[in-house]
């Protein structure tokens, strides 16, 4: 049996200071980690879950993001609206919805002097396509009005853009007449309006940006996007919906690297840290590691109990940044995207997963920082530990 | 086993330090007999220390032969020695050397963590060491919180809580008041004469060696002849 671990506990408990600096040094690292993941987590919780699996949108050839694309008016009468696989409405129009794509800038909460936003001009198919956005505050816009309506995360985020205020753009002002919270995340951070009040005002009525079409079941979609790629015509790139989105979690993949390197670099301090209260403890501890011995604990025993002491003394360090670090969970933040150029909003997610990790990398510094100091504690011969005392 | 718990002969012991030379113990033979006593006296530096050490394995001697209770100790590991110390040694220091964040029964129950007792019999084992050396209202004190003298106790009480067969004390009373000293010998005796322990106590004080059966003087690393 081994040296008992209230042994350990209560040495960390008497040099209280040292064990609480040491902790705090990897309660940061690990806090600085798990924020890194969490934004990770949160982006993908956002787009992972976007984007209707019947639904295909179409850009110009060579365009991945909305804002940088464009098709004529005409070719979507003539090439795209009429095609068979997309499903019908109830009133038998196609659900098929050329849209257009802006950029406005608005202050937001932390960013006073603006921040760009997508826009988003719908036709009544748009609307139709999205039947899963419901209204949480006043009502939808309508057509032929200068109305417009919020994405939720917009609205949490940006205090000019809530219902009932006016905001202006383009020719002139527009009046903000709800907010929408749709499941799919990524559509929470725009705004739309009607289609032709806003690519009117920006001189934009012969073009979309983008065409959004639902297909009646995946076997329509396939052959839909078959015909649509094979048509000489028409030069658009095709992708699911759901594609377009996941491109769009690694908007948050550099700042997600930035905090995974300087957490990295933290704990290499941290290691450092640990190794070197380890080694005052040893130090400190000389008589007892020779008593020790001579009570009949081997050199392994002595190892074995400084080494958790260490490891014991970061996991209250971890444990100290996953709770430092959790009231971030759910925070709703943006991002600058690197697809729409625009602010994408999201909720950080310290998930277990996160700080099951954040734990488990705490330990491991606790380890690495405690091998040398255990060992050396471990290698002194029992006259000389008691002598150096 | 014979009745020879200790048998040395020729023992030497040198340390090299800065180039130089220090015999601290030369051919240095003694033999120690079950349920004996003895007092190891001598001036400082005369080598009581490096004996009782060498007694106890804690180090390895230059030359000659060391025999305890019938191990020839160059022979085992590392790992057999601690074994064996905690089996059949008891070792007891001038400044107590207590484990300060452990209470005086955590202390003494220190040494049955390695054996193959179950928690209720290290208990009890221990609350016995206690009583024996009379600190049965003191089990839940830190060492800060006890006299010097309780603390020899403590230390004691540790030292034989495994049953060993050899007790080795070196200067047991160096660090205490005549009175604590007193108890702390009276002790040593009554673990003797009652428990049959083997005791070997190096001192400075002859009034402490007048509580041994035998009293044995080193000068110089060199054992005088009784
Ligand atoms: N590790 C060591 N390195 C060098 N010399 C040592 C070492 N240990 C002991 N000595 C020397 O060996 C000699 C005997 O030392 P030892 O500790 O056995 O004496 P002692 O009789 O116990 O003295 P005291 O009564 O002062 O405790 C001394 O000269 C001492 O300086
Ligand atoms: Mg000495």
């Amino acid at each position: 049996m081994a040296i008992p671990i209230a042994y350990n506990i209560r040495n960390l408990v008497v040099r209280r200071t040292t064990t609480l600096m040491t902790a705090l040094g990897i309660a940061l690292t690990v806090a600085v980690l798990a924020a890194a993941l969490a934004v990770g987590a949160g982006l993908a919780k956002a787009f992972t879950a976007s984007g209707h699996p019947n639904h295909l949108l179409l850009l110009r050839k060579g365009s991945t993001a909305e804002l940088i694309s464009s098709v004529p008016i005409p070719v979507f009468k003539e090439r795209i609206k009429l095609r068979a696989g997309i499903a019908k409405d109830e009133k038998g129009e196609p659900m098929a919805s050329p849209e257009t794509v802006l950029v406005i800038n608005l202050p937001s909460v932390d960013a006073p002097d603006g921040m760009n936003l997508n826009i988003r001009g719908l036709p009544p198919a748009g609307l139709k396509l999205r039947e899963d956005c419901m209204i949480t505050q006043g009502r939808w816009f309508q057509q032929g009005r200068r109305e417009l309506v919020v994405g939720s995360a917009v609205a949490k985020r940006y205090p000019d853009a809530q219902a009932g205020k006016q905001i202006t753009f383009g020719r002139g002002k527009w009046d903000i007449v709800g907010v929408f919270d749709s499941p799919q995340m990524a559509r929470n951070s725009e705004i739309w309006g009607d289609f032709d009040q806003i690519s009117g005002d920006f001189n934009r009525l012969e073009a979309a940006s983008s065409v959004l079409v639902r297909a009646q079941d995946e076997v329509a979609l396939d052959a839909l996007r078959n015909e649509l790629n094979a048509d000489p015509q028409l030069q658009v790139e095709i992708m699911t919906e759901k594609a377009y989105y996941a491109q769009q979690t690694d908007s948050g993949a550099p700042l997600e690297f930035l905090g995974i390197f300087v957490a990295v670099i933290m704990a290499v301090g941290s290691c450092f840290a640990a190794m070197n209260t380890m080694y005052a403890a040893v130090a400190r501890r000389n008589t007892e590691i020779g008593t020790l011995r001579i009570l009949g604990f081997s050199k392994s025993s002595i190892l074995l109990s400084f080494f958790v002491e260490s490891v014991l003394l970061a996991a209250l360090g971890g444990l100290i940044g996953i709770i430092l670090v959790l009231p971030l969970n759910g925070v709703a933040t943006g991002i600058g995207s690197n697809l729409t150029f625009a602010e994408i909003g999201f909720e950080l997610r310290i998930t277990p997963g996160i700080a099951a990790f954040g734990m488990g990398f705490a330990l491991f510094m606790g380890a690495i920082g405690g091998l040398l100091p255990a060992s050396s504690a471990a290698r002194k011969e029992i006259l000389t530990a008691l002598r150096d005392s | 086993m014979s009745d020879v718990v200790i048998r040395t002969n020729k023992l030497n012991k040198e340390f090299v330090r800065d180039a130089e030379r220090v015999v601290a113990l030369k051919d240095a033979s003694i033999e120690i007999h079950r349920g004996e006593f003895v007092a190891l006296m001598g001036p400082s530096g005369s080598g009581k220390s490096t004996l009782l050490h060498l007694i106890a394995a804690m180090d390895k001697a230059t030359s000659g032969e060391i025999d305890v209770l019938g191990e020839n100790l160059s022979a085992l590991s590392d790992s057999a020695i601690a074994r064996w110390r905690n089996a059949h040694i008891g070792f007891v220091f001038q400044s107590f050397n207590l484990i300060p964040v452990l209470t005086a029964h955590e202390n003494v129950e220190l040494p049955l963590k390695l054996t193959g007792l179950g928690k209720s019999e290290r208990q009890t084992h221990a609350n016995t060491a206690l009583k024996l050396v009379g600190l049965e209202d003191r089990m839940g004190h830190f060492p800060r919180q006890l006299s010097g003298g309780q603390e020899q106790r403590v230390a004691i009480a540790r030292a034989i809580v495994t049953d060993p067969d050899l007790l080795l004390c070196d200067e047991p009373t160096g660090n205490l008041d005549a009175k604590s000293a007193q108890e702390v010998l009276t002790l040593l005796a009554k673990l003797n004469k009652e428990f049959n322990k083997t005791i070997v106590m190096v001192t400075h004080d002859p009034h402490a060696a007048q509580f041994a059966s035998k009293v044995r003087h080193l000068d110089k690393g060199e054992l005088l002849p009784e």
